[in-house]
């Protein structure tokens, strides 16, 4: 294999993995646990290779999973005293952790090499080269073998629980009358988002998988409303950006992990503004079509109410329309013009009035039944 | 003695002490309102969205003057939070996931200036970073006035439109139906917002610094239900834990300066909601633990009596 396609399949399987364990946070409205998270598993993995006696890869993982989860904890029993607000629990605990995290580093470890700035920009321009060896076998690059282990773990999670998570997400109140056990899926849930962190962070580092946990499944969110469609798009935009990205960053040499969480953002942006139905733009169409659409109604049944009375001569005058309905000139005419093009009203007659024609009386009646 | 002199002689000390005190008074105060406000979060987010501002600062001018650094960073910080106010009110993402975005996407921007920075090979951009992970042990003079005039600055507004921000913290339906600008009034406390991470960054660095902001103001909250006490102990909780910071990492070897302000901080924070006046947890406890014997006592001679009355 060779190095640029381990870093490409690398980033993409990061991709998977963490698109899967967002998809639920996002939707729990969850997003910045995972920042919580990332950062309050450094004392974790210190107490983790402390314990044995070395930078050993499983005791910082399970120490790294245990602080993500001591995170979650702390936060919800906090959240729970209501003396403070989630938010503000959130605020207090993860840069707790993370003090105590960077002082016991550079008190008693600051012979290992942990570099918090390592931790937060990680490498995965590193990935090939370093390889999984048992008894002298070479088994590839060991961030393949995590981060595949990683997404089939995620994805195993979901399969098994997608019910449950589903039920509990969007009905709580129901999903605990059922005997759902809404804390244990919750933990299960924050137990794959730590274990995500911890893995895809030695990876990729741990900006890059914040970045891929919330920044694809809020792009799908814009994009669908149906929950299948939301994990397969998740993936796809986060594959997407992956991919893309580390070719833009090999094009320009600069960071990897940097680029990859850029075209993510442009991803969303876009998304943002051109989504069909969601989008900004499709927004503002809707609003202006609709704002015409009522515009013509209300001229419609003005005209058919003063047509042939008494008031005519006075009401059914272009200039008569700004008054009475509060319209500035510039809209007055468009909405008679669009009116006139449109064959519901007739061009002004020589006494200066409109007229509805036929089909504009046909219309006017049906929107006053409406 | 020789420790309370050196807070008053020694050049890098008195730096870093007077650098975190005022730090943590004015993100005591400021903060104070973000907690009121549910913007707990807010901080983390526009700490990490100034790293691309820095790195445009420098490539712009080429000067690593704190000043500079400090603008690059408030303009991007001010920008991310705009977004982030914007997104929220117009799409139905929710504020968790707006926060979210805005912080990954601004940083790894940032981080790919940094790289494109390193690449131009001038010596110039080393330390760019530090200035993201905060290094108050290298505080100067200088940067320490600039921290001082801005958060000074800051701290005038607040004193100025205090009614206002009031209102709009606690009751912005009421704000709104006095004709009060409650928008320009919400970006302008927000964008206060911006001012103390800039002047935090340097100090605590970009990790740390939402708790700098939130916690004084969770502290003086479980102490007071008045708005002008909160922010008086909230700005008195962050300066103390500033100068004790500083006094702490610098009597031992090997520690960082930024870690033990916040440590200190938390400190203030576990104490408070145990013991704080308003709502202490513990006065709590020992009220239920009360309630619970009377209860039990009342029961007890209640069954007693009713007991005797019905025995055969």
């Amino acid at each position: 294999m060779s190095p640029e396609f381990v870093i490409a399949l690398t980033a993409a399987l990061a991709a998977c993995a963490c698109a899967l364990a967002g998809v639920f946070l996002v939707l729990r409205r969850m997003a910045l646990m995972a920042d919580a998270i990332s950062h309050a598993i450094l004392p974790g993995l210190v107490a983790g290779y402390w314990m044995a006696r070395g930078p050993n890869v499983v005791a910082g993982f399970l120490g790294a999973t245990a602080a993500g989860l001591l995170t979650v904890w702390l936060t919800e029993a906090l959240t729970r005293s209501r003396r403070v607000k989630e938010d503000t629990a959130i605020g207090l605990v993860f840069p707790a952790l993370f003090a105590l995290g960077v002082l016991l580093v550079s008190r008693f470890f600051s012979n290992v090499h942990l570099d918090t700035d390592a931790v937060l920009f990680g490498e995965i321009a590193f990935a090939p080269l370093e390889t999984w060896r048992i008894g002298g076998r070479d088994l590839g690059p060991t961030a393949l073998w995590t981060l595949g282990g990683l997404t089939a773990l995620n994805a195993g999670f979901l399969a098994l629980f997608y019910k449950e998570l589903k039920l509990s997400t969007f009905d709580p109140g129901l999903a605990a009358a059922l005997g759902f056990a809404p804390v244990l899926l919750h933990y299960g849930l924050m137990g794959m988002v730590a274990v995500t962190t911890v893995g895809g962070f030695t990876a990729v580092g741990a900006i890059l998988v914040i970045a891929l946990i919330i920044v694809p499944p809020v792009t799908a969110s814009l994009l669908t409303d149906r929950l299948p469609a939301l994990v397969a798009l998740s993936v796809a935009v986060g594959v997407a950006g992956a991919l893309a990205g580390y070719g833009l960053a090999a094009f320009w040499d600069v960071s990897i992990g940097g680029m990859i969480v850029t075209v993510l953002g442009a991803l969303f942006g876009a998304t943002l503004l051109l989504a069909p139905r969601k989008g900004l733009v499709a927004q503002a169409v809707r609003r202006a079509r609709q704002r015409r659409q009522f515009a013509r109604e209300a001229l419609l049944v003005h005209l058919a109410t003063h047509e042939g009375t008494a008031a005519e001569d006075r009401e059914c005058r272009p200039a008569h329309l700004q008054e009475e309905l509060l319209w500035t000139a510039a809209m007055a005419d468009r909405a008679v013009a669009e009116a006139q093009s449109a064959g519901l009203v007739a061009p002004v007659d020589a006494e200066g009035h409109l007229h509805l024609t036929d089909r504009g009386r046909e219309m006017a009646a049906e929107v006053s039944r409406k | 003695m020789n420790l309370l002199r050196d807070l008053f002689l020694d050049y890098t000390l008195r730096n870093i002490a007077l650098g975190a005190a005022v730090l943590g008074l004015v993100s005591g105060v400021l903060g104070s309102f973000a907690v009121l406000r549910r913007q707990g979060l807010m901080g983390d987010a526009l700490s990490h969205a100034a790293l691309p501002g820095i790195c445009l600062g420098y490539l712009l001018t080429g000067s690593k003057a704190p000043l500079v650094l400090m603008l690059g960073a408030g303009v991007a910080g001010w920008l991310g939070m705009v977004l982030i106010l914007r997104i929220v009110r117009h799409t139905r993402i929710d504020p968790n996931s707006a926060l979210g975005i805005i912080l990954t996407v601004f940083f790894g921007f940032g981080v790919v200036l940094l790289t494109v920075l390193q690449k131009r090979n001038d010596a110039g951009q080393a330390g760019l970073d530090k200035f993201l992970f905060g290094q108050a042990a290298a505080l100067t003079q200088e940067q320490v006035v600039t921290m001082a005039a801005l958060g000074g600055a800051a701290l005038l507004v607040v004193l100025l439109l205090y009614k206002e921000f009031k209102l709009i913290s606690f009751d912005p339906e009421f704000a709104r139906s006095l004709a009060l600008p409650t928008r320009a009034l919400d970006l302008l406390l927000t964008s206060l917002l911006v001012v103390a991470v800039v002047i935090g960054l340097n100090t605590v660095g970009v990790v740390l610094m939402s708790a700098m902001l939130v916690a004084p103001g969770a502290a003086a909250r479980q102490w007071t239900d008045s708005l002008g006490k909160m922010l008086g102990l909230a700005a008195a909780f962050g300066a103390v834990s500033g100068v004790a910071g500083a006094i702490l990492s610098v009597t031992a070897e090997r520690i960082p300066t930024g870690p033990v302000i916040i440590l200190c901080v938390t400190g203030i924070v576990v104490a408070s909601l145990l013991f704080g006046s308003a709502r202490g947890l513990v006065w709590e406890w020992l009220r239920q633990a009360r309630h619970r014997r009377e209860m039990l006592a009342a029961l007890a001679g209640g069954a007693g009596a009713g007991g005797g009355g019905t025995a055969p």
